[in-house]
């Protein structure tokens, strides 16, 4: 199982439209991405390409999430969407 | 073959346009529904998915040719439609053996009340969900997408009445009238329409049924709506494109002869504020405070409180403004302050009345409109809502006292406030008329009943009595005792952004008239166009009529500038 770490950079959190652009990214990764606060179990984490389980999830700014897929060649999808999340989206 | 329908003008202007009829909600699915005989599990769920498909992609078309928040809301409610979690739920509900209707209903209400649970932001998403939860249904049972129709041409709206999560949508490039077959004056659909701009008229029987793409003409001063129309109508509508364009407002509302009437704004947050300050707004007359309150389980903090007025104050550095107090109940439950179970809630514990119920909160905000008042130069006046006695008028006086408020005032709304005048006003300093209330109890009719809209008119003779005698009665007060300065009356109802209706409150002497910012520049253009004295014989004409049409009539037919700018 392939596992990323990244804390959320946008100053709103993981809400509104940095959620939407997240989720988009993660639908469109060939792999299934799950998405769960750092220290959380990993069978209560949520679809990352879900923007209702984002929301649900209310991951502030500064907070560590962990990305993680059971998918073959997943590290590259995980990769991208880490950095993503290590972006301010909402300062555009 | 040519139709009329008479309704009740509530937002002028003359268009003609083809029709576009707005979708009845889609019902909710029946919970005892089996699945259809021969469906599959998978069957059912992949054409659950083809559904949710086809509604995200409908909605992210929509959203290429919107703008601004309304871009926003439907990329988002876009992205919600197709989304894992909603499907997987519905999934469940399939596998377990639920119609599929019946299935998606279900998860919408599940992630609906997940998102209100998280509360803020999140909570205020609830809507989105179960306005894509409704279009699935309609999806999946090929019935049309509920919310205002899309069209690539200009159109008139034709349906049986808005609610107020229609407005998000309206596009005002697209929609050039509204005709509702239910509301009345004071319906969400006229409230929007004079907040648009938009030719509306409601209480149109049948106007609903008039068939989709039909030609449709509206009149929104005289209610007339015209089904395929003929030369004349066309020639209206033309007339009415044509006509000279109202001028901006100048910032000082006055007669031709300099008899300074202030135009003031009606407005329920500082962003509101700012953009009546931009339009000209002398002041505030009305500023609601409910805006804080509203969608709350508790009693927001008085830190809250005094960030929230300040901004509005903020707006208006050395002008008049005037806040009310919380006026919940009836119309505007709150969990925390108002009994949901009373039999007749317009008639129950509202606004002041509160006060009784759960003493407190009224003293606490009165603490942060102080605090906020003191940290900005506007000239901040404070009315209780709903007061009907002196004996209520002189309570509010002392608390507004005991909170360091110099100006007290109440609104007039209960005709016994306004047959009662000089008493309540001889303990405090002014009245303000809300005319959406006072015409509901004068006339006993409620306001969001459409069948009853023609006694529910600002017109009605009774009504008309029931102002001047509050104006009587202030003049009566003052002369008692001068010492303590003029009593004002204004006026913060719907009744003052009517062109006509504004010049007969002027001449009645009412001081101030506050409206919705969008009337500003039709009020003071007509109030511009005659002398005080034309104003006062407008009002004793108004005041003699037997009826409201009768009024309205006499008074237009004596205002030419109404023709002229298609008021």
């Amino acid at each position: 199982m392939a596992e990323r770490k990244a804390t959320v950079a946008s100053r709103v959190g993981l809400h509104a439209r940095p959620a939407s652009i997240f989720a988009e990214a993660a639908a469109a990764q060939p792999v299934e991405v799950t998405i769960a606060k750092e220290g959380e179990p990993a069978e209560e984490a949520m679809d990352a390409s879900s923007m209702l389980s984002l929301m649900s999830l209310g991951a502030s700014h500064g907070d560590v999430v962990v990305l993680r897929s059971d998918d073959e060649g997943a590290d590259t999808a995980l990769e991208e969407l880490a950095k993503i999340l290590e972006t301010d989206l909402d300062a555009t | 073959m040519m139709r009329t329908i008479q309704g009740i003008g509530v937002s002028a202007g003359r268009v003609l346009g083809p029709s576009r009829r707005m979708p009845p909600p889609v019902p909710e699915p029946d919970p005892e529904a089996k699945p259809a005989p021969g469906s599959t599990v998978d069957g059912e769920k992949a054409r659950l998915k083809d559904a949710a498909e086809a509604v995200r992609e409908d909605l992210k078309h929509r959203a290429e040719t919107a703008s601004g928040d309304a871009k926003a809301v439907l990329d988002a409610t876009a992205m919600m439609a197709s989304d894992p979690m909603l499907l997987k739920a519905a999934g469940k509900h399939i596998n377990a053996g639920m119609s599929t209707d019946r299935a998606i209903w279900e998860a919408g209400m599940e992630v609906a009340a997940m998102l209100q649970s998280l509360g803020g932001y999140m909570a205020e998403r609830t809507q989105d969900v179960l306005d894509v939860r409704a279009r699935i249904v309609a999806e999946l049972n090929g019935l049309p997408a509920p919310g205002i129709p899309a069209s690539d041409v200009p159109f008139i709206l034709t349906a049986v009445e808005l609610a107020p999560a229609d407005t998000a949508t309206l596009d005002p490039a697209m929609v050039i009238g509204l005709v509702t077959s239910e509301g009345g004056p004071q319906s969400h659909t006229a409230i929007l329409a004079r907040s648009l701009g938009l030719p509306a008229v409601v209480g149109a029987p049948g106007a609903d049924e008039v068939p989709d793409g039909a030609e449709i003409y509206l009149d929104g001063a005289s209610g007339t709506v015209v089904v395929e129309p003929g030369s004349g109508e066309r020639d209206a509508a033309n007339k009415y494109a044509a006509r000279s364009s109202l001028p901006a407002f100048n910032g000082s509302g006055a007669t031709s002869d300099g008899h300074h009437v202030p135009l003031l704004a009606n407005v329920g947050s500082g962003k509101d504020a700012r953009a009546a300050a931009e339009a000209g707004a002398e002041g505030i007359g009305l500023l609601r405070t409910e805006f804080c309150f509203l969608g709350r389980d508790t009693e927001p903090t008085i830190e809250e409180q005094v960030a929230a007025y300040g901004a509005v104050f903020e707006a208006f550095p050395g002008r008049k403004v005037v806040i009310r107090t919380l006026d919940a109940g009836a119309d505007k439950p709150l969990p925390f302050l108002t009994d949901a179970t009373e039999p007749n809630p317009a008639l129950g514990v509202r606004g002041f009345r509160t006060d009784r119920t759960s003493p407190g909160v009224l003293a606490r905000q009165l603490e942060a409109i102080a605090a906020a008042a003191g940290a900005h130069t506007a000239d901040v006046w404070v009315m209780a809502p709903m007061i009907s006695t002196a004996e209520e008028a002189a309570d509010f006086a002392v608390m507004c006292a005991g909170a360091g408020l110099g100006m007290p005032g109440v609104m007039v709304e209960v005709p016994a406030a306004a047959i009662m005048s000089e008493a309540v006003l001889s303990r405090v300093r002014f009245a303000s008329l809300g005319t959406n209330d006072l015409t509901q109890y004068t006339m006993a009719s409620d306001r969001q009943l459409g069948s009853l809209a023609s006694l529910n008119d600002p017109w009605q003779p009774a009504v008309l009595q029931l102002i001047s005698a509050t104006v009587a009665g202030a003049a009566r007060a003052t002369a008692l005792e001068p010492a303590s300065g003029a009593r004002t009356v204004g006026v913060c109802g719907e009744a003052a952004a009517d062109p006509a209706l504004a010049v007969v409150l002027a001449g009645m002497g009412v001081n101030t008239l506050s409206m919705t910012p969008r009337a500003l520049s039709g009020v003071g253009a007509v109030l511009e166009s005659v002398t005080l004295e034309q104003a006062k014989e407008l009002a004793s004409r108004a005041l003699a009529a037997h009826t409201a049409a009768e009024a309205r009539t006499i008074v237009r037919s004596r205002l030419p500038i109404l023709e002229q700018l298609g008021l």
